[in-house]
C-alpha cells in the first residue's frame, strides 16, 4: 500500500468568498431555456433567525436519466441527454440570505445494495463562520420514490422534511437553517 | 435491465482523517457560535453522487488567471511570489487536471471587496484572483504577492495571520475542500482562532507553506511550496485481492 498522508485541513472561505468563488453563470446546472428546467430558491438563516448574506452553496447531481458523465461512475462515463449540463451548480447568497440554482430534475439512481435512490442534489454551504462546508441533500416533494430512499429512511423522521423542497412559482424552494429549531440535517461524508 | 442488477462497485473515500477538521463550533471564532449545526451530523454512505463529482476544466481559465501580478496594465505592489505544490490524495497519489482557485488580500491586507473597508489602500493593480488546473503530476503554480495582514473584529485587536484561500475539487464530491494557506512563522498565529480551530498541531502545519529557496527565481520572485492533501480511497475489493500476500 502507499503511503498514507494526513489530510490537509478545511477553513472557513470567509467573509471575501466572492471574489474568488463567484462565477457569472454559477446558478446554471442547465443553461436558460433548457426545457423542463426550473429554479431552487432558498433561504440561509442562522441560529438566531438572521439570514446568512456571506455564504454559497454548491450542488451537485445526477442527469435526468440518472447518470453522471464521470470515470468512477461504475455504469461508465455517459454524457447527458441535455445540451449543456454541467451537473454542478455554485450560487451565493444576496445580503437577505436568499440563493438560486437553475437546474433539471435528476434522475433515481441505483445503490450497491440493489435499492433505488430517489431524485436529490447534494449540497455543500459554505460561509463565514462555517469552519468546514456542511452537506446537504434535496429531495423533491410528491416523489413517490421518497419513501424507499434508503438516505431518507435512516433520518430521524420527525426532521425528514428539511431534506425535501416545496413547491414554489418557478420551481422549488428548499432553506438551510444552520442551527436551532428545524435546524436542516447536515450530513457527514 | 443487467445495468439495474448488476452489482455497483463504488470506490469510497476514507473518513478516518476527517478528525483533522476543525469543529465546527469553535467558540473563539466567534460566528460560529450562532452558524455551527447542534445536531450531530448524519452518516451519508458513499454512493454514486458522492463518488462523483464536477470536472472543472480549461472552460473556466483565463490566459493570465494563474498570475495574479499580470491581470492589469501595470504591476500590482509589494513582494513578488511564486506559490506553487502538488495536489495529492491521502496515498499519496496525484490529483490530476483538477481546478484550483485562490483569493487572497493585496500587499497591504486589504481584500477588493465591496465591505472590505479598513484604511489599508486598494492597488488598482491587484484583484487578488487566481485560477489554473493541476497538471498530470498534480502540479499547480501561481505567481502572486505576498498578502498583508489585516485587522477583524472577532476580539479585541485581532489580526489574521497572512492567509491565501484556496478553493479544491479533487475528483469526487467527498474530496472537495476549502482551506487557508499560511506563511512560515508568522507571529499572528497565536491569536487566531481560525488557524486555532485546527487543534491537531501537526495537522495545522500541513496549512503552512514552506519557503522554497530552490524554486525562487533570481532577482525576480520568492518562493513558497504548499502540498494540498484530500481524501485518500479506500481500498477497493480487486485491490484488496492485490494486496494478499
Ligand atoms: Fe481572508
Amino acid at each position: 500500500m502507499s503511503e498514507r498522508l494526513g489530510v490537509t485541513p478545511a477553513q472557513t472561505v470567509g467573509p471575501y468568498l466572492h471574489i474568488g468563488l463567484s462565477w457569472p453563470d454559477g446558478p446554471y446546472v442547465v443553461p436558460e431555456g433548457t426545457p423542463g428546467a426550473f429554479w431552487i430558491r432558498g433561504r440561509i438563516v442562522d441560529g438566531t433567525g438572521a439570514p446568512v448574506g456571506d455564504a454559497m452553496v454548491e450542488s451537485w447531481q445526477a442527469d435526468p436519466d440518472g447518470h453522471f458523465d464521470h470515470p468512477d461512475d461504475p455504469r461508465g462515463a455517459r454524457a447527458a441527454t441535455v445540451p449543456g449540463f454541467r451537473g454542478f451548480g455554485r450560487a451565493d447568497t444576496d445580503a437577505e440570505g436568499w440563493y438560486a440554482l437553475h437546474t433539471v430534475r435528476p434522475g433515481p439512481l441505483p445503490t450497491p445494495d440493489g435499492e433505488t435512490e430517489a431524485p436529490h442534489l447534494n449540497l455543500s454551504v459554505f460561509g463565514r463562520g462555517l469552519l468546514h462546508r456542511l452537506v446537504t441533500r434535496i429531495y423533491f416533494p410528491d416523489e413517490p420514490a421518497n419513501a424507499a430512499d434508503p438516505v431518507l429512511r435512516t433520518v430521524d423522521p420527525g426532521r425528514r422534511d428539511t431534506l425535501v423542497a416545496r413547491p414554489a412559482a418557478d420551481g422549488y424552494q428548499f432553506d438551510i437553517r444552520l442551527q436551532g429549531e428545524h435546524e436542516t440535517v447536515f450530513f457527514a461524508v | 435491465m443487467s445495468e439495474t442488477t448488476r452489482k455497483l462497485l463504488l470506490p469510497g473515500y476514507r473518513r478516518d482523517d476527517v478528525e483533522a477538521h476543525p469543529p465546527l463550533l469553535s467558540p473563539g471564532y466567534k460566528s460560529t457560535v450562532i452558524r455551527a449545526p447542534q445536531q450531530p451530523l448524519t452518516y451519508l454512505p458513499q454512493r454514486l453522487t458522492e463518488i462523483t463529482g464536477p470536472l472543472l476544466g480549461e472552460g473556466r481559465l483565463g490566459e493570465l488567471d494563474h498570475d495574479l501580478t499580470r491581470q492589469h496594465d501595470g504591476e500590482p505592489q509589494g513582494q513578488r511570489i511564486i506559490v506553487h505544490g502538488r495536489v495529492l490524495d491521502g496515498d499519496g497519489r496525484a490529483v490530476p487536471h483538477s481546478l484550483v482557485e485562490i483569493w487572497q488580500a493585496n500587499a497591504a491586507g486589504r481584500y477588493r471587496h465591496a465591505i472590505d473597508n479598513w484604511p489599508a489602500p486598494l492597488d488598482p493593480h491587484f484583484t487578488g484572483v487566481g485560477r489554473t488546473l493541476t497538471d498530470d503530476q498534480g502540479r499547480y503554480e501561481f505567481v502572486t504577492v505576498q498578502p498583508g495582514a489585516y485587522p477583524w473584529r472577532n476580539h479585541d485587536n485581532a489580526w489574521r495571520p497572512a492567509h491565501i484561500h484556496f478553493s479544491l475539487f479533487g475528483r469526487a464530491f467527498t474530496q472537495r475542500l476549502v482551506t487557508q494557506m499560511y506563511f512560515p512563522g508568522d507571529p499572528l498565529f497565536s491569536q487566531d482562532p481560525i488557524f486555532n480551530s485546527v487543534r491537531d498541531p501537526q495537522a495545522r502545519e500541513r496549512m503552512v507553506a514552506r519557503y522554497d529557496h530552490a524554486a525562487t527565481r533570481p532577482e525576480w520572485a520568492l518562493a513558497y511550496r504548499f502540498d494540498i492533501v484530500l481524501r485518500g480511497r479506500e481500498a477497493t475489493p480487486f485491490e484488496d485481492e492485490d494486496d494478499d500476500e
